[in-house]
């Protein structure tokens, strides 16, 4: 059994909040993106968040570390879309495998610092697995249903780069998160399960949908315990929903799958519903108080925040989390 | 402890419980088990197999079984293509699919696109443990729950022990080499037939049974399933036999353990309510409970045998039926061979033979006409029945003249008719048919009938009602004149108006405001005869004709109300917004030989590629397109019957040479001149003039930019010096045609007598197509290197068009006149032109080539006054001859 899986058994874990909502304080501009590395790099930069591990890493690291000083017990890793599809918007595909590995090291970096201060309470890093930007179950031309833009062979060899640097980096858990299409996560999942076997690692897997709207649907159209089933063939530390939604709207979903699975279960809703200019308003009190609906219920086993929360709302989150004991595995017979 | 319950997925999930029903699968979407999907697969036409997948969906499937393992198809590419459009559909998607193949390839393509967990059908011990493994692990990775084939180094397990062992051993492997999720495994024992008269399978469904019980006991989690329709195999062709054993099985099977299999439901009779002794019979044999279970199934088989295809032993069941069953039976399924004997037996049972028509053959007419009418039996089969009926007034015709006791008492008296100028009878022989079969005494005038022979039977004859119809645009004024005719000799006749240009506006617009008494516009067979049963009762007639009245008038006063509100230009003005072709970048492609070429006899065969079937099934009232209409749900049946009959004849025409195929074409330097005209030169030096084209231009006002078209625009005006060119056509293959239709007329065969004429007329319409390729590639040559198969032609692919005199591009048939005197028509082909215009053998085709990549059909609409004043004009006829022609187009 691993480290986290041992905790988890005992506590609810703490997971980080949103990256992207930090990173924009900082204003960085093309050239701070750019670094001295890749002052001659023929395309923009600008908006590669990924990339700002390679040349601006104390920046990341200085978000990991708020993030776990307000108590937060997992941060994930800064490679959402650190894929060849996604970095070929960048024309940085050869950049992959760096990007993961330096990415897992900053995290890793500073969760054993904290470990190390406070050894009774052990910090974890989260390889984060985006869903990239293209579909393979869905076709983005309305007038050719039977296209794809990506198939699962490509997404395969994509992800497999990914994975390979996110474990060599120390990520002590894999995080398939914001899946909105099933078959691009089951191709992820194919990834791990092949390199798993190939390089013996026993590395847990946390899988993390994404209901897209009231229609309690992924954006592939499958319901909550379609979404559950068709991901339950790879072992998973959790199945769990982040994004899209916040913590009251993904309430009844978090209900269901609860309900359904057998493997631990994982939230991280955003700071509300987006405003009209994109901004999210929720208060950190707010969000605490919804995400204690989570915890009287006993839905969650890890809790954390996605868009819009920072370390004020996780540190709210945290303080309450702790006064629960977490989800039991249900066994029905 | 967990529970262990298979769980699939689509959009939405499928929890295979303890408490479950059985799990139905789909299996219409498999090519090695639907023709139908097959044939879909192979055009390419996915839309429509898209829709197969839907009807099981709504039928009740729980999961969609998907095979693509036919050697003509590419199955990875298929099923890639199927599944991805099969995502598309939420309706269809929400269920979990099965991906059916025995080719590993076809089935890792088929988990590549599924985003939900499917089900793998099959894999086995086939080709040994190591492989079995390999092919299990990767599934697993794919995440799909797996069917395994009792299967193994040594072959198919035919027997409880072998099902055992090889069942045993896979789940051995599955579960504990591999930590396979035992309730993802779905174990398929194989189902054999039965009852084939071979020993050794006299225990296949027990074993089966069997097996699927130890199974369910032993191997803790994993499921059964199985093909239920091989058992009844031996029973090909007995479709009440089969769906008693697919019934009965399944029962057993279910009681065994069974809880998921692909199951025909349209082949499925409901155990309850399978008879007693079949059920019996069919148990013996399931469960082995006698010795001679076998033979014994087979002899009641023999006696229950009620499938149609299986003529022979369905023969013997229904012969021995009470004799008003026996002649009601051949008279609804159109059955010939044993009218006459069943009619003699009639008449010596009978007072007088004129009984037997009022009695035995009115009651299964009677039937006919409720099933036609209920939409239970289609046209091509009542005509059949007409065929038998008419054999048997025929056998009783010379006893009933003996006797002299007068007529049959017919409900009515109907005269049918083809105007005069016209020479298309299809649409008006399958009315008559239809009425007749109704009891309605039919007195049929043929075709170029002139009005004064209409209006002179109609009087001597006592006539009820008349029917009119004509296929071309004269047809429509020859009409206006009877009625005006019937009203000016207070002749108070109903009128039926039909035909492929008549149309519900002209009838209520034009010929309904001329007439005192009813007139209604009847577009298919079916409706003849409720709207002549309404005309003739005498109750609700009054009632009934002033509803037609009303409805006519509503329907004139909408018609013309809407009519005002379309807006047209003055000609000068549309001439402005013509068509502006780029003449300047524009070569026009000469012809490799100009002049007139005929072709004296044209091979017959080589027009069948080219036959266009839609139209044929059209005329036969059922719609839809060929080769679609052959499955299709509602007619697909009696489509598929017709076109076999259609084949039969097509093979005799073209084995007897039954019909002679001709024309004549010729090509020739053109241009434009003065707009809307097009010159039409001896030779390339264009100056002496051998006719001249008149073309009619729209009018209609159009959004800017559209262009108001004239045909004349497609080819390039005298002025900008190019030398362009034009072609004009006649082919027929109607030759023979009448004679042939006669001689099955005189034999009381009016199915064929139809069929011949229809199959002629496609002959023509194909000999066009054919003759066009052969010009544009050959003759002409300007798309020498064009390939394109019939379907593409139909859809009119192919560059430059083949427009007609008379259609909507050119309505004018007067143009016709041109074609014949360029082209010397008649004397070089025989075919020839009556006082309305039509062509005569009416299977005939005539026209215009235009080669202008531009070129494409249109319709010219309405025109206005000054159009047709130009037009006379520029034609040199009177103002009142040019709107007797045009008088369909004028605003």
């Amino acid at each position: 059994m691993t480290e986290i899986e041992k905790v988890l058994a005992e506590k609810i874990l703490v997971l980080d909040g949103a990256m992207g909502t930090m990173l924009q304080a900082y204003k960085f501009e093309e050239e701070d993106f750019r670094g001295d590395r890749f002052k001659d790099h023929p395309s923009p930069l600008k908006g590669n968040n990924d990339l700002l591990s390679i040349t601006q890493p104390e920046a990341i690291k200085a978000v990991h570390r708020k993030y776990f000083e307000v108590g937060a017990d997992i941060v994930e890793t800064n490679t959402f879309s650190s894929t060849s599809i996604g970095m070929a918007d960048y024309a940085m595909e050869d950049l992959v495998y760096e990007l993961n590995v330096q990415s897992a090291r900053l995290a890793r970096e500073v969760a054993d610092e904290f470990t190390k201060a406070n050894p009774h309470k052990p910090r974890f890093v989260a390889g984060s697995i985006g869903p990239t930007n293209r579909t393979a179950s869905m076709s983005p031309d309305v007038n050719d249903p039977g296209f794809r833009a990506v198939t699962f062979d490509d997404l395969v060899e994509a992800y497999s780069e990914q994975v390979k640097g996110l474990v060599e980096g120390g990520s002590d858990v894999l995080l398939v998160e914001t899946i909105f299409d099933t078959l691009n996560a089951k191709a992820a999942l194919y990834a791990i399960d092949v390199l798993k076997e190939e390089n013996n690692w026993d590395i847990p897997v946390m899988v993390s949908g994404t209901i897209t709207d009231a229609s309690g649907r992924t954006l592939s159209g499958q319901t909550v315990e379609a979404f559950a089933v068709s991901v339950s063939h790879i072992p998973l530390l959790s199945v769990g929903f982040n994004c899209a939604l916040g913590a009251d709207q993904l309430l009844p979903y978090l209900r269901r799958l609860s309900n359904t699975t057998d493997v631990l279960v994982s939230a991280h809703p955003n700071a509300g519903l987006p405003n009209a200019f994109g901004a999210y308003d929720q208060t950190p009190e707010e969000m605490r108080d919804l995400i204690k609906k989570y915890l009287d219920e006993s839905l969650v086993n890890i809790i954390g925040g996605c868009c819009g929360s920072t370390p004020e709302h996780i540190q709210l989150i945290a303080e309450v989390a702790q006064d629960y004991t977490p989800r039991k595995v249900s066994t029905t017979v | 402890m967990k529970a262990r319950y298979l769980k699939l997925s689509g959009l939405e999930p499928l929890v295979v419980t303890p408490e479950s029903n059985f799990v139905n699968v789909g299996e219409r979407t498999n090519v090695t088990g639907s023709r139908r999907f097959l044939r879909l697969i192979e055009q390419n036409d996915y839309n429509t197999a898209v829709e197969i997948a839907r009807d099981q969906v709504e039928g009740g499937a729980q999961i969609l079984d998907v095979n693509m393992d036919e050697g003509m198809i590419d199955g990875v590419k298929a099923m890639t293509k199927f599944l991805n459009l099969l995502a598309a559909e939420p309706d269809i998607s929400r269920i979990p699919i099965m991906i059916d193949s025995s080719k590993w390839e076809i089935i890792e393509a088929g988990l590549k696109v599924v985003q939900g967990k499917c089900v793998v059908n099959s894999i086995s011990l086939k080709e040994g443990e190591e492989n079995f493994i390999r092919q299990a692990k990767i599934i697993r990775r794919y995440g799909a729950a797996v069917i395994v084939m009792a299967f193994d180094e040594d072959g198919q397990a035919d027997t409880l022990d072998r099902r055992i062992e090889i069942c045993a051993r896979s789940y051995k492997v599955l579960v504990e080499q591999l930590n396979f999720p035992p309730e993802d495994i779905i174990f398929d024992p194989n189902v054999f037939p039965v009852a084939t008269g071979m020993e050794e399978h006299k225990l296949n469904a027990l074993d089966f049974f069997k097996s699927a019980k130890w199974i369910r006991e032993n191997l803790p989690h994993a499921h059964v399933s199985g093909g239920v329709s091989n058992v009844s195999f031996s029973f090909r062709g007995n479709n009440l036999v089969r769906e008693a054993m697919h019934s009965a099985f399944l029962y057993h099977a279910i009681q065994h353990g069974m809880n998921m299999g692909i199951v025909n439901p349209t082949m499925l009779e409901i155990y309850d309510e399978i008879p007693k002794d079949l059920l019996e019979h069919v148990e013996d044999v399931l469960l082995n409970r006698r010795e001679d279970a076998t033979e014994r199934l087979l002899d009641l088989a023999e006696t229950l045998i009620n499938n149609q295809k299986d003529k022979k032993v369905e023969v013997k069941a229904w012969r021995s039926d009470a004799l008003q069953d026996r002649i009601t039976h051949s008279l609804v399924k159109g059955i010939d061979e044993f009218i006459e004997e069943d009619v003699e037996e009639a008449r010596l049972a009978s007072e007088k033979p004129i009984h037997v028509i009022e009695g035995h053959l009115m009651t299964g007419m009677n039937v006919v006409g409720d099933l036609f009418g209920s939409g239970k039996m289609f046209l091509p089969q009542v005509v059949k029945s007409a065929r038998v009926m008419k054999k048997a007034v025929a056998y009783l015709l010379p006893y009933i003249e003996a006797e002299k006791d007068g007529k049959q008492q017919a409900a009515g008296k109907i005269l049918m008719a083809t105007v005069k100028g016209d020479v298309h009878d299809i649409g008006k022989n399958i009315v008559g048919v239809v009425l007749a079969c109704n009891n309605y005494e039919i007195i049929d005038l043929g075709v170029m009938v002139p009005p004064e022979k209409i209006i002179e039977t109609a009087k001597q004859e006592q006539i009820d009602i008349i029917g009119l119809s004509g296929l071309i645009t004269p047809s429509l004024d020859e009409m206006i004149y009877i009625a005006q005719e019937l009203k000016r000799q207070e002749l108070n006749i109903p009128l039926l108006i039909g035909g492929a240009t008549t149309s519900k506006a002209h009838t209520a617009v034009k010929i309904a405001p001329e007439l005192e008494t009813s007139v209604v516009h009847v577009n298919d067979a079916s409706r003849a005869v409720t709207v002549v049963g309404s005309l003739l009762n005498k109750e609700n007639a009054p009632v009934y004709k002033a509803q037609i009245r009303e409805e006519y008038d509503k329907f004139r006063a909408k018609f013309l109300d809407r009519q005002e509100t379309k807006e047209h230009i003055p000609l000068s003005l549309a001439r402005e917004c013509k068509l502006a072709l780029d003449w300047e970048c524009f070569t026009p492609f000469a012809p490799q030989q100009l002049g007139v070429q005929v072709i004296e006899y044209q091979d017959l065969d080589a027009l069948v590629p080219y036959i266009d079937w839609s139209p044929f099934f059209r005329s036969w009232d059922l719609h839809g397109h060929y080769p679609a209409i052959l499955n299709d749900e509602i007619v697909g049946e009696q489509a598929t019957e017709l076109f076999a009959d259609a084949q039969v004849l097509l093979t005799e025409i073209l084995d007897k040479k039954l019909l002679t195929a001709k024309a004549v074409f010729g090509l020739f330097a053109a241009n434009t001149v003065e707009e809307d005209d097009i010159e039409v030169y001896a030779d390339q030096d264009r100056k002496k003039t051998l006719g001249k084209f008149l073309s009619l231009r729209q009018q209609l006002k159009k959004r800017p930019g559209k262009p108001n078209i004239a045909l004349a625009d497609f080819i390039a005006p005298k002025a900008t010096g190019l030398n362009d060119h034009i072609g004009a056509f006649c082919v027929t293959a109607g030759f023979g045609t009448a004679e042939i239709a006669k001689q099955y007329e005189d034999n009381n065969d009016d199915y064929n007598a139809i069929m011949i004429k229809a199959l002629a007329d496609r002959f023509a319409e194909a000999f066009a197509e054919y003759l066009h390729r052969e010009v544009r590639v050959k003759h002409w040559g300007y798309a020498a290197q064009e390939s394109l198969n019939n379907e593409a032609l139909i859809k009119e692919q192919y560059k430059g068009i083949r427009p007609a005199p008379g259609y909507p591009a050119c309505p004018d048939h007067l143009e016709k006149n041109t074609i014949w005197n360029l082209l010397q028509v008649e004397e070089r082909i025989g075919v020839t032109l009556t006082e309305s215009l039509a062509m005569w053998p009416a299977a005939s085709v005539s026209g215009y080539y235009f080669a202008h990549p531009e070129a494409q059909y249109f319709g010219v609409g309405k025109i206005t006054q000054d159009q047709l004043e130009s037009y006379a004009q520029r034609k040199n006829i009177t103002l009142q001859e040019a709107e007797k022609w045009l008088r369909p187009n004028l605003k």
